[in-house]
């Protein structure tokens, strides 16, 4: 692993060289603020329509109408701008050519492939990161339950964990960018609806399609329980797309 | 140094090089020469580690590239055809993270990228976007990255391909400074450059290598005939007979128009034999005034087209295995 941090800082300062990682960030951010805005009004009104019913009153909380929506309008926006983090991490080093000085310094292709890594999930994180005010806003209005909260910003990290490492697979595969992108966001897509499907198959197969869909395995995470099993699922996930991603870089020197 | 034994590597089934076998003594400034499309860049891939051969053994300082290729590549210093390097990054971060990957220590590093841009020529240039920089100062920045480390061994890609003359004068005059205590390989397509940087040419065609000395010796060996040019003031159909019958003389032709009264010719003799001394006598002898005597010597240049040609003909109709040059 010797090097990996010459790269991840290398991609760090590759993220906020072009614009992509504001847009990014600022698209994430403009969007999860519409959000948020949007439930704690919508919980507002709802408060003031219940005012005057004690039994309506005790079924509204802050966790049920902003949290838990605002964490999977979150996951949401997630699918959609992390192949925008990824496109570039293989693609362009292999378009531009400078894959093969990268890939003849002393770093293994391991380094290589974890310093990219990440340095994506660092931009993650940044993200996420941005969303703090909506959590002191929310202790500003009431006390959210901490439970839900962790679990679901838990469950963000894993799902957008699992989304780069796939983005990174893809865009180790060609030179375009775009394709990159595109070919990212629609299996990533193909893996959070696969379980729709699991209610007209068979049941040994229902079975493994839920076992494979992402939306299967946040369910538990939103509502703020951390199963053991769902976290294994995200990170076998993203530990297999990592090792073939490494395996594309071995494949790409041999045909280089 | 670097001792290269029976290498072949093939794209899918075509072969970009097959059983070639070299080596490099330390200290060396080796000149790999060749059209485009003969095998070098894969050659030097597989020496800097960058791509496996798919058979033979290529060793650098004792070590095999497939067993040891993390060591190798901190002993080598490689600059790609092209100069691949992060046109988005400015000059001084892009060497800091050169050196962070080829594991130069913190405190060092400053102190490194002082002395590969003292080396180079870069200090005006170090705060530059590297996409804004001129051709030459890029190719500049590329031998930095290589120097950065001290590598013993230097792999360049033609290095001075795209650059006007006077860069590649001064990229060359960079080359044979630093090269002095190092072991050099480096590829082209110029002649000149190979002949006047390098102690030895492998010439390498169709993923062989077809011819492999000093630049001197490969022009005497391969040289056809030595020829020379005549201009004799005197009747043209007695001169050329004079010529035609002499012993040395093998071939005489005409070049060019002459003034009146004049004759130019080429004339061509037995390789290894000179035929100025007797022709001047002969000449002088008749009373014809001989108003130019200069021996034609055989370039590199010939002595390449020579052996690429020769190579071409032999083979059966063009298609036949055509060696293919990966540049992405």
């Amino acid at each position: 692993m010797r090097g990996w941090y010459a790269v991840f800082h290398k991609e760090i300062a590759g993220f906020f060289s072009v614009p992509v990682a504001y847009v990014v960030a600022g698209s994430f951010l403009l969007l999860s603020g519409f959000f948020f805005w949007a439930n704690v009004s919508f919980m507002n009104l709802i408060s003031l329509q219940a005012a005057n019913s004690p039994m309506l009153m005790q079924r509204i909380n802050l966790t049920d109408v902003v949290i838990r929506p605002l964490i999977q309008n979150m996951a949401i926006v997630l699918l959609f701008v992390m192949p925008l983090l990824t496109m570039r991490t293989f693609s362009e080093e292999k378009k531009t050519g400078t894959i093969e000085l990268l890939l003849t310094y002393p770093v293994s292709d391991i380094a290589v492939v974890m310093g990219k890594y990440l340095a994506s999930v660092f931009m993650l994180l940044v993200i996420l990161a941005g969303t703090i005010p909506f959590l002191l806003i929310l202790h500003m209005l009431g006390i959210p339950d901490a439970g839900p909260l962790i679990a679901g910003y838990l469950g963000l990290l894993l799902l957008g964990s699992a989304f780069l490492s796939l983005g990174m697979f893809i865009s180790s595969l060609t030179e375009n960018q775009i394709v990159s992108a595109i070919l990212t966001f629609g299996a990533a897509l193909l893996f959070w609806v696969m379980n729709w499907t699991a209610s007209f198959v068979e049941e040994k197969f229902a079975a493994i399609i839920n076992q494979l869909s992402m939306l299967w395995h946040l369910e538990s995470l939103n509502k703020g329980v951390i199963p053991l099993s769902d976290i294994s699922y995200f990170v076998l996930f993203t530990a297999f797309f990592l090792f073939m991603t490494t395996r594309s870089v071995e494949t790409y020197r041999w045909r280089g | 140094m670097i001792e290269v034994k029976r290498l072949t590597k093939y794209y899918g089934r075509l072969s970009a090089i097959q059983n070639v076998s070299f080596q490099v003594q330390s200290g060396e400034i080796v000149g790999f020469l060749g059209p485009n499309g003969a095998g070098k860049t894969t050659t030097m891939r597989i020496l800097t580690c960058f791509s496996p051969a798919s058979s033979g053994e290529a060793r650098i300082l004792g070590m095999d590239v497939r067993d040891d290729s993390l060591k190798i590549r901190q002993k080598v210093g490689y600059l790609p055809e092209n100069v691949p390097i992060y046109s988005w990054m400015r000059v001084t971060p892009y060497l800091e993270f050169v050196a962070r990957s080829k594991g130069i220590p913190r405190s060092k590093r400053t102190e490194e990228i002082q002395r590969v841009s003292d080396a180079v020529g870069l200090n005006g240039v170090r705060n530059r976007i590297i996409h804004a920089l001129s051709k030459g100062y890029r190719q500049r920045v590329g031998l930095a990255q290589a120097l950065i480390g001290d590598p013993p061994i230097l792999i360049l890609d033609e290095p001075t391909i795209g650059l006007d003359p006077r860069q590649i004068r001064e990229i060359r005059e960079l080359i044979k400074g630093f090269a002095h205590n190092r072991t050099v390989i480096l590829s082209s397509h110029i002649l000149p450059e190979v002949s006047q940087v390098c102690d030895r040419v492998i010439i390498i065609n169709k993923g062989s290598i077809v011819a492999e000395d000093s630049p001197s010796n490969l022009a005497r060996r391969h040289g056809k005939a030595s020829r020379c040019r005549i201009a004799i003031k005197g009747p043209e159909q007695d001169v050329k007979a004079l010529l035609t019958g002499m012993t040395e003389v093998v071939a005489v032709e005409s070049t060019g128009p002459a003034a009146e009264g004049e004759v130019r010719l080429l004339v061509e003799s037995e390789p290894e034999t000179n035929a100025c001394p007797a022709i001047s006598r002969a000449v002088v002898a008749k009373g014809w005034d001989l108003l130019e005597l200069s021996p034609i010597h055989v370039s590199l240049e010939d002595v390449f087209i020579d052996l690429v040609t020769e190579e071409s003909t032999d083979d059966r109709p063009a298609d036949s295995s055509p060696a293919k040059e990966q540049n992405t």
